[in-house]
């Protein structure tokens, strides 16, 4: 029988078979960053076990860190700069290599990974990170872990792993104009559910996956963890070569001819089976955006606020209530238009260099709406300095967004900045949780897009109506 | 790590779906680079009646009796997705809970619990439902029995449900056992895949004693 490419990049990392479904597997590359790596590193140091490898693990600075040009180790989150410098003792203590402040490779660990070649196709990739699914975008094996694992990870090099049922989820046809892979993740979890993927390792196929860019595939892969999913991935193909040649950490010429003959052969068999199958025709898709407080929670944009008293299932029944109390939000009430004080572009799923292309190409000549907060941070310092290098920053000040330095910053909030109670805020970003992005503040994640044409209307746009889109 | 072997307690039914780890401890809760101290920091959000205020809401569970000593909770579907933070594991613990009863969990929230010592029991949405309901009836007599040994949750009624739980996890609880020194007994097949899988995938190894 055919094998999935998770079945193969199982068995090639497998150094023993544990029994009772549980696998030893071989970890290719660790990531850490100043959230959840410093209390492993410190955990490690106290249990006296030392890093294996550490030329194979990788630190950043993302989540605590101020985005605020001029920027020091000084952050508005309270305990944050521990965080900092905590992780900066024990990352240069262990000898990882560690992209700090000031340090042109900083950036939101899942933009530096692939950025810097470190994610490549085939690898195995942990990161106390939950979108470390992300990587699945250039065909590596990567899932987000807890601070125990990663301790084991580094002590060991390796992770005892149940392996995840097998999901192929296809996606056909060709994305309508204003359409991008934010929206078919949306949509997914919308239709599906935010357990919809619980238990599955997902490949996404499908003509349109294939016709994705490598940094549209990042974003598909993100939110696999939106869905319940242990991770996504896309094989790799030849636009994920492409992508990789030359990255600072990606195989050199002694070594690339080989490498790519082996991602060659890291493709689902034709004859391979899936646990689960679900094709999405994407030729009838329009934009996305979420209502509510869970990812599921989401339609069209020109969708309505459905009603809770129509949803037959009591617990997604109270769940919709709940969220629409907190979003303060009527059923009925039409997304479009709806009336925003704030947008956001940026984090792990949208703050690339083709995101903020998109998003600047679809800015210019217009202004920010009166009254509407906006803020642009790119994902890495190298997106910053290529986007600056293009005139994008221009472009984005020039419209009345803000332009930070790289880091996680409003995609979450730590006691730090916030858009405030009850302020709602168009998003790029992967989580409309309650309280996710501030106390109260509430939360619609959309494409770049989206948000671009949202806030130069001052309220949830449809982007396919903006003059110039 | 603390042994899990049985325990019968007061459970707090919390029957909420998709429960995700920013709601069990906000990030503006996880004050220092350590694993204690996070307790109070536990379904932040929900327990306090403003951000960052520690005036109780009366209307939260756990801010009631008898469930302030509950050492079991009851949820819904996908409890603890979200964000991989292992103090959403540690607040719970340290706040006292044990064992988890919920439809299904997020997955690196389930591998969290069983290395800090609570055990994730699955079951079905309706036995949940139905074993809520007779809590919330007389929650302190109606303290459910989760035992690991025989994989059941008893009820003081009489009745029982099996649960599965994979076999390593199970292990790892009962036994309290360190992974990483369970895992280390292994290291000469750690070190001879990896003299297989460099000849393999050269391009996979970095150069040792890299300088930043
Ligand atoms: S950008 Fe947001 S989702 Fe991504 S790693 Fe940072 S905090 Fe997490």
């Amino acid at each position: 029988m055919g094998q999935t490419i998770i079945d193969k990049l199982w068995a090639e990392h497998t150094v023993a078979d544990l029994g009772d479904g549980a696998t030893l597997l071989y970890i290719d590359r660790i990531f850490l960053h100043e959230r959840t790596g410093s209390v492993a590193l410190k955990g490690l140091e106290a249990a006296g076990h030392a890093v294996r490898h550490p030329e194979q693990v990788f630190c950043t600075m993302d989540h605590i860190v101020d985005t605020t040009p001029g920027r020091t180790d000084d952050t508005r989150m309270p305990g944050g700069r521990e965080f900092i410098t905590s992780t900066r003792t024990s990352a240069i203590a262990a000898g990882i290599h560690l992209f700090d402040l000031g340090d042109d490779r900083q950036g939101i660990v899942h933009v530096v990974s692939p950025e810097q070649g470190i994610a490549l196709p085939g690898v195995t990739l942990v990161c106390p990170d939950s979108h470390t699914c992300t990587l699945g975008g250039l065909g590596a094996l990567a899932w987000g872990i807890g601070s125990t694992e990663a301790e084991h990870a580094l002590a060991t090099k390796t992770l005892a792993v149940r392996k995840p049922r097998s999901m192929r989820i296809r996606f056909e046809g060709q994305l309508g104009p204003g359409v991008y892979a934010k929206d078919l993740i949306l949509h997914l979890i919308s239709r599906f559910g935010a357990s919809g993927g619980t238990g599955y390792a997902i490949e996404f196929a499908g003509a349109a996956i294939r016709a994705l860019p490598i940094e549209a595939r990042f974003t598909l892969c993100n939110m696999a963890v939106e869905f319940g999913a242990w991770t996504g991935i896309v094989a790799p193909d030849e636009s994920t070569f492409e992508y990789v040649r030359g990255r600072p950490f990606a195989p050199g010429p002694e070594t690339w001819d080989e490498a790519v003959a082996h991602w060659r052969t890291l493709a689902s068999d034709p004859d391979a089976t899936f646990d689960r199958e679900i094709e999405i025709d994407c030729n009838t898709l329009g934009p996305h955006i979420t209502w509510g407080t869970s990812p599921q929670h989401g339609g069209s944009i020109g969708d309505a606020v459905p009603d809770p008293a129509a949803e037959p299932d009591n617990n997604r029944r109270q769940s919709m209530q709940r969220a629409l109390e907190y979003m303060g939000l009527a059923p009925g009430t039409s997304l479009e238009g709806l009336p925003i004080s704030a947008a956001f572009i940026g984090s792990c799923t949208n703050s690339r260099i083709s995101d903020l292309r998109e998003a600047a190409r679809l800015l210019r000549g217009h202004k920010v709406a009166a009254g509407v907060k906006a803020i642009c941070v790119p994902g890495s310092s190298q997106v910053k300095k290529a986007a600056e290098a293009e005139g994008l920053d221009r472009i984005f000040r020039d419209a009345g967004f803000e332009w930070r330095e790289s880091g996680c910053s409003m995609c979450f909030y730590a006691g730090g900045e916030s858009f405030g109670l009850e302020e709602r805020v168009v998003s790029s970003t992967n989580r409309n949780f309650e309280n996710r992005q501030g106390p109260r503040t509430r939360t619609h994640l959309a494409s770049p897009a989206t948000v671009v044409a949202s806030a130069i209307a001052g309220s949830l746009a449809d982007v396919r109506k903006l003059k110039g889109g | 790590m603390e042994k899990f072997t049985r325990l019968t307690a007061i459970a707090a039914p919390l029957l909420r779906i998709n429960i995700d780890t920013d709601a069990i401890i906000p990030s503006r809760e996880m004050k220092r680079v350590s694993k204690k101290g996070l307790s109070e920091g536990l379904f932040a959000g929900w327990r306090y009646q403003s951000p960052g205020s520690r005036a109780e809401n009366p209307d939260f569970i756990l801010n009631r009796e008898p469930y302030r000593k509950a050492q079991i909770l009851l949820s819904g579907i996908n409890f603890g997705c979200g964000s991989s933070r292992e103090h959403a594991v540690w607040a719970l613990h340290e706040w006292g809970i044990r064992a988890i009863i919920a439809p299904s969990f997020g997955s690196i929230f389930q591998g969290n619990c069983v290395r800090n010592g609570i055990v994730p029991v699955i079951l079905d949405n309706a036995v949940v439902e139905a074993l809520a309901r007779k809590v919330e009836a007389d929650a302190e007599n109606f303290r459910l029995t989760v035992d690991l040994t025989t994989c059941t949750v008893a009820t003081p009624d009489g009745k029982s449900w099996s649960f599965s739980i994979p076999g390593a996890d199970r292990e790892m609880l009962l036994e309290g056992l360190d992974s990483i020194a369970v895992t280390l007994k292994r290291d000469a097949e750690i070190l001879a895949y990896r003299e297989r899988d460099r000849s393999r995938r050269p391009w996979i190894y970095l150069p040792e004693g890299h300088s930043k």
